[in-house]
């Protein structure tokens, strides 16, 4: 029997808003398998996105679903987990959504190491307001604020994320889907903040710009570029030179995560009032 | 057996919000509003609320919605900068119709400005902060005491109209300390806001056709609806270029305008025979009121119009009073904004003098009193 989607798709909220050949559908399929994998109860779910075409994702989803304001994904997510610690909590955001404008929310949240799994759709440029460059933009590439070709330095997204203390990080890809489920899995099952970098493709406002002739061109180059952490691991150096690792990249099983901390402290406060009273 | 403590304003508002149940609270520390943060950091865990110290004052206002959804009622305070970084996610609780409470303790401004000064420079930022056009609803306690109370009446008006409420006080009744009489909890009623019966095929969020406040689900309860600051539907999804975006945004202003009566709340002060009103809030009413009694033993007929909700506007009660008085004289710790309201609704009837002082002193019933002289 195949695959039941609708199950975790709101009835009536198709067709998407997403361009021909963006592979944004292929991660909802991506997350919808692996919330079916783990058997989420969407009652217990809650999907938050920031501002932008990733961020329309959630809409789709038939969870408790937020759209907030351009960056803020990670605010309103702290807020929903702080409150009810013991339900599952999803953040969505594009690059530019993650790592520039809420630039400040994704470190400061991998710091914590809350709860939350961290999805950041990283498609190398802003989409939706019509392919400025954005902090994930590769050097030389087209963009329309950056007529002359890039010279913005750029993120490393997983780098990012464990510098700043995130417990769980990985990388995958919208051309590895199998192993995009399992990634998913992994790190929606992970306790403490877990981020995943997906890379995908906008062929609308970065891949007709920057020599991708099609939407096929910038699969390839993901099937090309991104090889498994560990075989990345053992090449030579000259044989990674453009190349990028995927797989997990970081996990840290004894990280104590910011919520279980907090109530931790609040039972100890509690305890201290009655052992006096 | 209500208790009695001799509080600061600052902590204050946080025993209000506890009374009223708030069990969230974010923030981002600033001068003269920490002490708000301090008290709840202390407080919340002892009552099975959370605290968190955000990164910045955009996280802890878009932290208090996510909390806010999530079943908790939530608490933010703030100060000028930081007042105005919340805008754009007060704009969006706004739209989206979740309730939460936001404090601003008032200091001067612009930029960095005097943070540990009073002002008052802050008021139509209350009112005008956010872009587009919504509801708002913000008030404005003097006393210590009322600082208490008003929390309470901040939140239960906040979860009764489904609506961010603003608290603007200034520095200086936010830092001085008075006697609070703190009732025991069921005296003064609480509101919690209206959920939808369970059991129902499909909940709509924003269902206007049953009034202008719809019922409103917390996340987990059942009902997986989404909340966007697009404009929307009844559903909650987004809708583009519909006449629906018109009445949707007229219903957010009705539902607060369209109560005025029970919203706003004023106290006069020996205004009945006046010839001359003195229109002040916050820590200048109180000025105020030592200058009207002085000039009252001289003779002159002067009274106090002080509003409790200044936004919205009272405009029915100052134009009465404009009516009846040949001054009406406006005190603001700023160079000059409550009194353009002032002058507004009073439409000419009657005279507007305004003092201004924005160099960190208080307005000094001294200088109350010899404005209230020279317009005699």
């Amino acid at each position: 029997m195949a695959f039941d989607y609708n199950q975790f798709i709101r009835a009536g909220k198709l067709p998407h808003i997403w361009c021909p050949g963006c592979t944004y559908g292929i991660v909802f399929k991506s997350i919808i398998r692996s919330l079916d994998a783990i058997k989420q109860n969407k009652d217990d779910l809650a999907v938050v996105s920031g501002i932008g075409c990733a961020s329309r994702l959630p809409g789709y989803l038939d969870a408790n679903t937020l759209h907030t304001a351009h960056g803020r994904a990670l605010t309103f997510a702290t807020g929903i987990k702080m409150v009810r610690p013991e339900k599952r909590v999803i953040a969505l955001s594009g690059d530019g959504d993650a790592t520039a404008i809420g630039g400040n929310h994704f470190i400061h949240a991998c710091r914590r190491n809350i709860d939350i799994t961290v999805l950041v759709l990283n498609n190398f440029i802003y989409g939706m307001t019509g392919g400025q460059h954005s902090p994930t933009t590769p050097k030389g590439h087209i963009a329309t604020t950056m007529p002359y070709g890039n010279i913005d330095p750029n993120f490393d997204i997983p780098k990012l994320a464990i510098g700043a203390g995130a417990s769980f990080v990985a990388r995958g890809t919208a051309y590895h889907v199998p192993a995009l489920d399992k990634l998913l899995i992994e790190a929606i099952n992970h306790k403490g903040l877990s981020v995943v970098e997906i890379v995908n493709a906008c062929p609308t406002t970065h891949g007709r710009r920057n020599k991708f002739k099609n939407p096929t061109d910038q699969l390839l180059w993901m099937k090309d570029t991104f090889l498994p952490a560990a075989a990345f691991e053992k090449l030579p150096p000259e044989k990674t030179e453009g190349k990028l690792p995927m797989g997990v990249l970081y996990k840290k099983e004894d990280a104590t995560e910011y919520c279980e901390n907090y109530d931790a402290m609040a039972q100890g406060v509690r305890q201290k009032i009655e052992g006096r009273a | 057996m209500s208790k009695t403590k001799l509080l600061q304003g600052n902590d204050a508002c946080a025993e209000g919000a506890l009374y009223a149940g708030c069990r969230f609270f974010a923030g981002y520390p600033i001068t003269p509003s920490t002490e708000v943060a301090e008290f709840m950091s202390k407080e919340l865990p002892k009552v099975g609320g959370h605290f968190i110290q955000m990164e910045d004052e955009i996280a802890a206002m878009g932290a208090v919605i996510g909390g806010s959804l999530a079943g908790a009622k939530s608490l933010t305070a703030t100060s000028g900068p930081g007042f105005s970084l919340k805008q754009e996610s007060l704009g969006y609780a706004m739209l989206t119709e979740v309730p939460c409470v936001v404090l601003n303790v008032m200091r001067g401004g612009p930029s960095t400005g005097v943070p540990t000064g009073p002002g008052q420079s802050d008021i139509m930022q209350c009112k005008w902060g956010t872009h587009g056009d919504h509801p708002v609803i913000c008030l404005t306690p003097g006393y210590v005491q009322e600082i208490f109370d008003e929390t309470i009446r901040a939140f239960n008006l906040s979860e009764k109209y489904r609506t961010p409420v603003i608290i603007a006080y200034d520095e200086i009744v936010g830092h001085m300390r008075e006697r609070v009489e703190i009732p025991d909890a069921g005296v003064i009623p609480v509101i919690d806001r209206t959920k939808p019966p369970k059991g129902l095929d499909k909940y709509l969020p924003y269902d206007d056709t049953k009034g202008d406040v719809p019922p409103m689900a917390n996340f987990f309860e059942g009902y997986r609806y989404h909340v966007t600051g697009l404009n929307h539907a009844p559903d909650g999804f987004p809708v583009n270029a519909s006449p629906r975006i018109q009445t949707d945004e007229e219903r957010l202003i009705r539902k607060v305008d369209g109560n005025r009566k029970d919203i706003c709340k004023n106290e006069t002060y020996k205004l009945e025979d006046a010839e001359i009103a003195i229109f002040a809030y916050g820590s200048t009413a109180r000025g105020a009121k030592d200058a009207i009694d002085a000039a009252r033993a001289e003779g002159i007929k002067v009274g106090l119009f002080r509003p409790l909700t200044i936004w919205p506007f009272p405009d029915e009660a100052v134009a009465e009073v404009a009516k009846k008085v040949k001054t009406i004289i406006v005190p603001e710790l700023s160079l000059g904004q409550i009194i353009l309201e002032v002058q507004r609704v009073s439409a000419g009837q009657c005279k507007i003098e305004g003092i201004f002082r924005v160099d960190g002193d208080p307005i000094y019933p001294a200088q109350i009193l010899a404005k209230i002289k020279e317009v005699k």
